[in-house]
């Protein structure tokens, strides 16, 4: 048995240890906003937070897993968007929305360390992730604006 | 003219689908009969196909395949517009598949003629094809289609329930209905009662739909807006359900292992390897490969890769030079169509020096971010399916067949895709989970392809070679001669989709090309089918795709040889021809300071009319002495009238970035009639530090309404190659540009 905390909630799983943390998030937990795109660590759909860092979950295994992980679940409801998603929700970010949530916590993890970011730490940060409907645009101004909205919180 | 008709639409039936052809034979009597209603709600009442109001609300249906492109939010704004509902009360749902949602516009791209050149007559023969396909049912979400079909179907929809709420009102307020008005979601009466719509739908149900006029865009409240995306929240929040997320009692996980030689097949296979693997339950035997249950997709993947398996080899040529060697055979043979041949090619060619060259582009593989995916679950010999899908009366077809049950017995939910690009109106996923749920009834089967798997089975954009000459004179270009050779994608797809073969002249094979508003009095296009039964098809833009490609950059050569400005070249044969297109080329040139490349920078052009939106890119290209970056890109397109701006503005910027991906590093080759790409790593696209800046002009003068979903795509190859060859001075003839330039990565 682990002892897995994520969104601030501890989960006990029966998972073989080697299993990377995404699949014991969407198939054991049930928590399915974490995607899966390519199981290599090369798209960035899968991104979690480890202790707010941003980390690709398709590649970590559960018994390498030290800390708290927060998932898009864990971010905001759509009752209650966090101030990040609301930036996403003006901005009209998703299209086919399937990487969002890994884009949503790679720009959280950014924040966190860079309250106001360039656009050349923006390509830094989120040169990981990848978006086939080619969101990028979007997503830069919806972090820029993320970046105001925080800083005037 | 009645013979003329005659003609076309005989060779139309040829053209468009074997299905039309079917079609025609059920009479007038099914096209003019009220749709039928496959709504059957719970709660609340329907007043059409398009709508149900219940206590909760207002929840339109928006029967088209949600990929991203923000189909369900326009469709919706259609009858919410006449319906007078506040944006904010609207909910949508896909609904069920039906034949009463099909999609009369896919028809209008069966016409062999050039759309910018569509005369009246024609126009109405492409309405009558339209309500053909009604007879058949076609619900498909494709061809930059959805739109155009719903513009008119779904605002009567509003306006008919909204009239017949009303006359509902008028009766039990004991008034005439000339005297209310509604908002809303609210009859008011002249004193200010109002009266909600939940208390009159279902009395108004029961009533003859009104025909009531629709209203002038001038009076709009929520068409030509940008409305918040009904899609967003679910999706910035990980709540908007794929068909991978789908969550059941007793659910499984299951990965696939299909032969990697494509055409090949299976001896046989030893599971024990993935029985060993912990969590794995089942290894199925799927005829053509392996299915392996888990208790999780990790262990069903793990498994599915410990299978061990022998394979029979494929009859395809192996690998990518003898498959290239195949189609260039095709030119040998006679041409599949020759839709356009203007004067005299070959005598205004032999009287000048002739520029002649060819140009060739890979496969290319779709990749969306979600792989292929299908969740199926059969009990009580019912099928119960989710799945994203762009044709879901196919997918029903395909899971019934591939579980043995009747397709009445198949419920189909259709999913928010992970990305669809034309992959996903394929329907082997949907036919490999409904065989895993066959051999397992009672158990829901959620199936994930590895990403390994989905690039291995990819239905690719042919490879193509293209052959051109060309002639000018005092500027202008004199003779235009363009043969392409590649497999037939319309004839494979619609093949698998119909059970039938497609015969006659094939127009997506040479879209692109043969229907360019350019004015070139000597103008010959040929297209010519491959035998190479490689997988193939639609891929955003489709034809266009390729045929832009060598349409544009050859135009830049021969601008280049008349001593003209490329821009300046294209202006001078595209104005006398359409005005509209002139006009989103000028627009670029302002937009972009064409003429004017910043230090060190260089601009490329390209403009392609594709899906009744003619669009102008200029892309920027700049040497930053650790690789090339693209750095810019100017896009100004006319589709007509605008129904959502943001929508509009995503879907060009989004067409553009996919071009251009495919145009820097895409390309799908083989080994052993086996994809040689495996994962991302080695089949990439543009990322957030790759992608240009990007600014969108939309322009609204065309007279019919266009499509936005791929006309970005097709001109951001050729711009991007003729910007590098400004930068650099190469002529890059073949695709991807990787192979002659370092770009930055």
């Amino acid at each position: 048995m682990t002892t897995l905390r994520v969104n601030g909630t501890e989960h006990e799983t029966d998972a073989p240890g080697d299993t990377p943390l995404l699949w014991v998030l969407r198939d054991e937990l049930g928590l399915t906003g974490t995607k899966y795109g390519c199981g290599v660590a090369s798209c960035g759909a899968c991104t979690v937070l480890l202790d707010g860092d941003a980390v690709r979950s398709c590649t970590l295994p559960l018994d390498a897993v030290a800390g708290a992980v927060t998932t898009i679940e864990g971010v905001g409801t759509p009752e209650a968007l966090a101030p990040i998603q609301a930036a996403w929700a003006r901005h009209q970010v998703a299209q086919c929305g399937y990487c969002q949530p890994g884009q949503i916590l790679q720009a959280a993890a950014l924040l966190r360390e860079t309250p106001s970011p360039s656009d050349d730490q923006i390509d830094d940060a989120m040169a990981g992730n990848l978006c086939r409907c080619g969101t990028y645009p979007a997503i830069r101004a919806a972090i820029h604006d993320a970046a105001r909205a925080l800083s005037e919180a | 003219m009645a013979s003329r008709i005659g003609k076309v639409t005989r060779r139309t039936l040829l053209v468009g689908a074997v299905a039309v052809a079917g079609g025609a034979a059920f009479g007038v009597w099914q096209i003019r009969r009220p749709l039928d209603n496959p709504l059957a709600p719970e709660r609340g009442a329907t007043l059409n196909p398009f709508l149900i109001i219940d206590g909760d609300g207002v929840t339109i249906i928006t029967p088209r395949a949600e990929m991203g492109q923000g189909i369900h939010t326009t469709l919706a704004a259609l009858v919410a517009e006449e319906l007078d509902v506040a944006w904010e009360q609207v909910k949508s749902w896909h609904g069920p598949p039906s034949a009463s949602y099909f999609n009369g516009a896919l028809m209008h791209a069966a016409l062999p003629v050039a759309e910018y050149a569509m005369t009246g007559w024609q126009t109405a023969l492409a309405e009558t094809l339209g309500r053909a396909s009604r007879v058949l049912g076609l619900q498909v979400t494709g061809g930059s289609t959805s739109t155009v079909d719903a513009y008119e179907r779904l605002r009567l929809a509003g306006a008919g329930a909204r009239e017949a709420l009303k006359a509902v009102a008028a009766e039990r307020l004991g008034v005439e209905p000339a005297a209310l008005s509604t908002a809303d979601g609210h009859v008011i009466a002249p004193d200010g009662i109002r009266l909600p719509y939940a208390d009159l739908a279902e009395a108004a149900a029961t009533r003859p739909v009104p025909q009531p006029e629709l209203r002038d865009p001038s009076q709009w409240r929520l068409l030509g807006r940008s409305l918040p995306r009904l899609d967003m929240v679910a999706k910035v929040t990980g709540t908007a359900e794929f068909a991978t997320d789908i969550k059941l009692p007793g659910l499984k996980c299951a990965a696939l292992r299909l032969c990697p030689h494509l055409g090949g097949g299976m001896e046989g296979f030893d599971p024990a390897p993935a029985l060993a693997v912990a969590g794995v339950e089942e290894v199925i035997d799927l005829g053509d490969g392996v299915g392996v249950v888990a208790r999780n997709t990790w262990a069903a993947m793990q498994g599915a890769a410990a299978v061990e398996v022998t394979w029979t080899p494929s009859p395809l040529p192996q690998d990518t030079d003898a498959m290239l060697a195949r189609i260039a055979e095709a030119f040998e043979g006679r041409h599949n169509s020759r839709m356009r041949n203007d004067g005299d090619p070959e005598g205004a060619l032999a009287g000048a020096a002739p520029l002649e060259v060819e140009y060739r582009v890979p496969f290319l593989h779709h990749s969306t971010m979600e792989p292929m995916s299908a969740t199926a679950w059969l009990h009580d010999g019912q099928l119960e399916l989710w799945c994203g899908n762009q044709a879901p009366r196919l997918h029903v077809d395909r899971a019934a067949d591939a579980a043995g049950i009747d397709p009445a017995d198949v419920t189909l939910h259709t999913t928010y895709m992970g990305g669809g690009f034309g992959r996903r109106a394929e329907s082997d996923f949907t036919h490999y989970a409904a065989k895993l749920a066959a051999a397992l009834p009672g158990t829901p089967i959620r199936l994930t392809y590895s990403r390994e798997e989905d690039m291995a089975h990819g239905f690719f954009r042919p490879a193509a070679i293209a052959r051109m000459r060309g002639a000018v004179a005092d500027g202008r270009a004199v003779a235009f001669d363009a043969q392409v050779a590649a497999p037939s994608v319309s004839q494979q797809a619609i093949g698998r989709m119909t059970g039938r073969r497609m015969g006659g002249p094939d127009k997506g094979h040479v879209e692109g090309l043969f229907d360019q508003p350019y004015a070139i009095p000597n103008c010959r296009v040929r297209g010519y089918l491959a035998d190479l039964d490689v997988p193939v098809g639609f891929w955003r833009a489709v034809g266009n795709s390729q045929n832009a490609f060598f349409h544009e950059c050859f135009i830049d050569e021969l601008a280049h040889a008349a001593g003209a400005d490329p821009l300046a070249f294209r202006l001078r044969h595209i104005r006398e021809r359409h005005a509209p297109s002139a006009r989103v080329l000028e627009a670029v040139a302002e937009m972009s300071d064409w003429g004017n490349p910043p230090e060190g920078h260089a601009h490329g052009v390209a403009f392609t009319f594709s899906f009744g939106t003619p669009t102008a890119q200029v892309v920027e290209l700049t040497d930053t002495g650790r690789g090339l970056k693209i750095t810019r890109a100017w896009i100004a397109c006319d589709p007509g009238r605008v129904l959502d701006p943001a929508i509009v503005r995503a879907q060009m910027e989004s067409g553009l970035i996919y071009g251009l991906s495919a145009a820097v590093t895409g390309e799908i080759t083989f080994a052993e009639a086996a994809v040689e790409q495996r994962n991302f790593p080695d089949y990439d696209a543009l990322r957030m530090h790759t992608a240009p800046r990007i600014t969108v002009r939309i322009l609204e003068d065309t007279p019919h309404m266009g499509g936005v979903g791929e006309p970005g795509t097709p001109p951001a190859a050729p711009a991007l190659a003729n910007a590098l060859h400004a930068l650099t001075g190469t002529r890059a003839r073949s695709l991807p540009l990787k192979h002659h330039a370092e770009f930055i990565v």
